[in-house]
């Protein structure tokens, strides 16, 4: 109704507007427009996103009924609102397991080892992804060959894998027959840690390495020449040129595996196994969770890991993504005033270099 | 620089969207209650029509036959094969989920031992009435797995013990006899390889990956030794001078290489594996092996080598666990009558035997295991029959998952020498005396 009323007036205003308020006709109407071609995204998003979030956030506010009548034996059943007890209660300690970081609430040491493997493997596919991006980007002999080889990993599904690599890991398998040991990589020691970093990068790497690449096809070929010009070393024009005008694509990479690797469960679950604390994360748990019918904490445990989640997203753009933004604005002005008005006009590759920093 | 406001934009769209996907997927699930309090008093066993059996996976493929034959032979309610993942845990779930949608559909289930309790107590399955399931005939353990509070919950089908698998070729040579216990076991192991003078063959092995296959084992130690996890009085007695030595003496062996290193990352198929691959003098498993380890096609280096004998005590005589699956009718089934029908041709003693010849499995009825047809073609029959008569049930608990995860975690961090057997035990005896009231 709303929309058929407001069509004919906002045609003649945008007629009008031609001569007289060109920004606010044209505003208008494009709003309207946007909102109806929006329209079928935003409901499905509410639909497959927005409503199950506000529904496992009820969830997460009930406990199952337990208790046993001691002469059937049969539970009661049903849920009871519990407010945010699910939420308090990973303060209070009640299951205490023992993983790497000696012993604490299960919660805890999922939340640790899902922190940490995070950290380890970001850290690890950031520079390898970057070395292999730069292989990538060279024009030599064979090129397409490397490229697609680099980019198989990334094409197999993460369960596939994870079996694939726990028949590597395996007591007798090519891992330790290479390693000439016998390290028992799946038996929820300290290696099964190392075992899951390890083929999270192999597989991931490969996808920081393809948006650095697409970032690194935008550098404009003069920007090294005039760099070599100046007598800048390989590493300077690797420092000072490529790393700075690849950031904003490799932000983008970094924060998008950061956000994956966070809510890892394949990896864990299919080579290392379920209760296997050592590797046990926060999206393993609250899965074990839920088998055990506990839908009400995994609920709230999957809520606090999106939270973590969110918060880490929210500091990447503070942190990372407000420098590049800041780019644009006043700030950096006075630092390319500093630095580059005495180098002059010779200077447009340590200016572009200067400015993205 | 006109990159730079877009990378920001994605930045904090890519952050949301990842952010509501993992909150979205990770909800839901808890529907209403089951209502499992209600009193079985007008439960509907008569009615007829379509029905689905809801099973693991039909490895052999004569399930499909069993059901074609039931249908031949039942006009008025055909049943559907709906098969499962082969993952225990899946299976489970699978089932869980649909009877909290309510799903009429499902009305057969084959449930593993160790749901029994859980799916009874909270209104899975219903109570079979009594006059029209009669056990007699049946081994009273397999009876047992399926009965919760002195009802009986399931019908059942097919059963499993441990057996002890020995390399008779190795025995013989050196005079020796099957073990009777870990001390017997020990003994021949170390006569043995100092005849073979090969270091890859190794002593003994059954499962310590931490999974059920784990708490199996355990409980097999535990229980050989003269202790127990639960006692007669439904209360948890783990912290027993008994049931410390059982674990002790599988952390020992584990230190002293009587079971290899490798055996903590082991299930079911990787001992089997190393057995067949003449890597060990014995070796705990379950019937299935039998056959496998008997096939002629070069998988098995083993063929016409080796033997089985009842499981090894420690202190005692060995006692296994009690493994099997049996026939539940699921709470929300439309055609409860259909059920009950399919539930009694399954259980018959043909199709008992038709199974077994197929699969191997074991049967529930006492008779079968001295069925010629079957000794000829499974001559472990007797032993396997001793093996489940005297099987002990894994912890009937309705929360099982936190029981057995339990058990693992105590069993799993002595077994790698992180926690003092006695200490471990003790823990568990707190954390069950919690779960199991």
């Amino acid at each position: 109704m709303a929309t058929a009323t407001a069509e004919p007036r906002s045609l003649p205003a945008t007629e009008g507007d031609g001569h007289k308020h060109k920004k606010n006709a044209l505003s208008d109407g494009q709003g309207r427009l946007a909102w109806i071609l929006l329209a079928p995204t935003l409901i499905i998003i509410a639909v497959v996103a927005g409503i199950p979030v506000i529904l496992s956030f009820w969830e997460s506010l009930h406990q199952t009924n337990s208790g046993v009548d001691p002469t059937t034996g049969m539970i009661a059943g049903g849920d009871k609102f519990v407010g945010l007890q699910n939420f308090t209660d990973i303060f209070t300690g009640a299951n205490p397991v023992t993983g790497s970081y000696g012993t604490m609430d299960r919660f805890w040491n999922a939340f640790l080892n899902t922190t940490f493997i995070t950290i380890v493997c970001v850290l690890l596919e950031t520079v390898i992804g970057v070395a292999m991006a730069l292989i990538m980007a060279k024009a030599f002999r064979g090129r397409g060959i490397v490229r697609a080889g680099i980019l198989v990993p990334w094409a197999i599904p993460t369960i596939v894998s994870a079996l694939m690599w726990k028949l590597i890991f395996d007591s007798s398998g090519v891992m330790n027959r290479i390693l000439g040991t016998q390290i028992l990589w799946l038996a929820d020691t300290g290696a099964s840690f190392w075992a899951i970093v390890i083929a999270d990068t192999w597989k991931t790497a490969p996808f920081i390495g393809l948006l650095t690449l697409a970032g690194l096809q935008t550098i404009p070929a003069e920007v090294y020449e005039a760099a070599k010009v100046d007598g800048a070393t390989t590493w300077q024009q690797f420092v000072r040129i490529t790393l700075p005008m690849v950031k904003p694509a490799l932000v983008v990479a970094v924060l998008f595996r950061t956000l994956d690797t966070l809510r890892m469960f394949d990896l864990p679950y299919g080579m290392i196994g379920p209760g296997k604390y050592r590797v046990e994360t926060l999206s393993v748990f609250a899965y074990q969770e839920a088998a055990q019918t506990r839908y009400g904490p995994a609920a709230a445990y999957a809520i606090i890991l999106f939270i973590y989640v969110l918060l880490v997203a929210f500091l990447f753009v503070r942190i990372l993504g407000a420098e590049v933004v800041g780019d644009a604005d006043g700030k950096p002005k006075k630092k390319k005033k500093g630095d580059n008005e005495p180098a002059g006009p010779p200077a447009t590759a340590l200016e572009m270099a200067g400015g993205a920093h | 620089m006109t990159f730079v406001r877009p990378a920001r934009r994605v930045l904090i769209a890519a952050a949301s969207m990842s952010a509501l996907f993992i909150a979205a997927a990770c909800g839901g699930g808890g529907g209403a209650p089951s209502g499992g309090g209600s009193s079985a008093a007008a439960v509907d066993f008569s009615k007829q029509g379509d029905i689905e059996v809801w099973h693991g996976k039909d490895v052999s493929g004569n399930f499909a036959k069993q059901i074609k034959a039931f249908n031949d032979s039942h006009p008025n309610g055909k049943v559907t094969d709906h098969e499962l993942p082969d993952n225990a845990d899946q299976q489970r779930q699978q089932m869980i989920q649909n009877t909290q949608i309510k799903n009429p559909k499902m009305a057969v289930l084959s449930v593993d031992v160790v749901w029994t309790a859980e799916f009874a107590a909270k209104g899975y399955i219903e109570a079979l009435p009594a006059d029209q399931f009669p056990t007699t005939g049946f081994i009273p353990a397999t009876v047992d797995s399926a009965t919760y509070f002195n009802k009986l919950y399931a019908y059942p089908a097919t059963s499993d013990g441990g057996l002890l698998y020995y390399r008779k070729d190795l025995l013989d040579k050196y005079g020796l006899k099957p073990p009777t216990s870990f001390d017997e076991m020990k003994a021949a192991c170390d006569k043995i390889q100092a005849g073979e003078k090969d270091s890859k063959l190794g002593c003994f092995a059954g499962q310590y990956n931490k999974y059920e296959g784990l708490t199996v084992n355990f409980d097999e130690a535990v229980h050989g030794a003269g202790g127990v996890i639960v006692g007669d009085d439904g209360k948890p007695n783990v912290a027993t001078p008994e049931a410390t030595k059982g674990l002790q003496t599988l952390t020992d062996w584990f230190k002293d290489g009587h079971i290899p290193k490798a055996a903590i990352t082991w299930q079911e198929e990787q001992g089997r594996q190393a057995f067949q691959k003449g890597q060990l003098i014995f070796h705990r498993n379950w019937g299935y092996v039998y056959n496998l380890a008997s096939k002629n096609d070069g998988s098995s280096d083993i063929v016409g080598k080796f033997d089985v004998a009842p499981l090894p005590g420690i202190t005692g005589p060995g006692v296994s666990s009690l493994g099997g699956h049996n026939y539940a009718i699921a709470k929300n089934a439309e055609n409860k009558g259909t059920a009950v029908d399919f539930l009694k041709f399954i259980s018959s003693k043909e199709q008992q035997k038709s199974s077994s010849l197929a699969t191997s499995n074991s049967p529930v009825l006492e008779e079968l295991y001295s069925d010629p047809d079957l000794t000829k073609k499974f001559p472990f029959m007797p032993t396997q029959l001793k093996s489940i008569q005297g099987a002990k049930p894994r912890p009937k608990a309705v929360e099982y998952g936190d029981v057995t995860l339990a058990i693992q975690d105590a069993a799993y961090g002595a077994l790698q020498g992180q926690t003092q057997p006695d200490a471990a035990l003790q823990a568990l005896q707190a954390k069950l005396q919690t779960l199991i009231k």
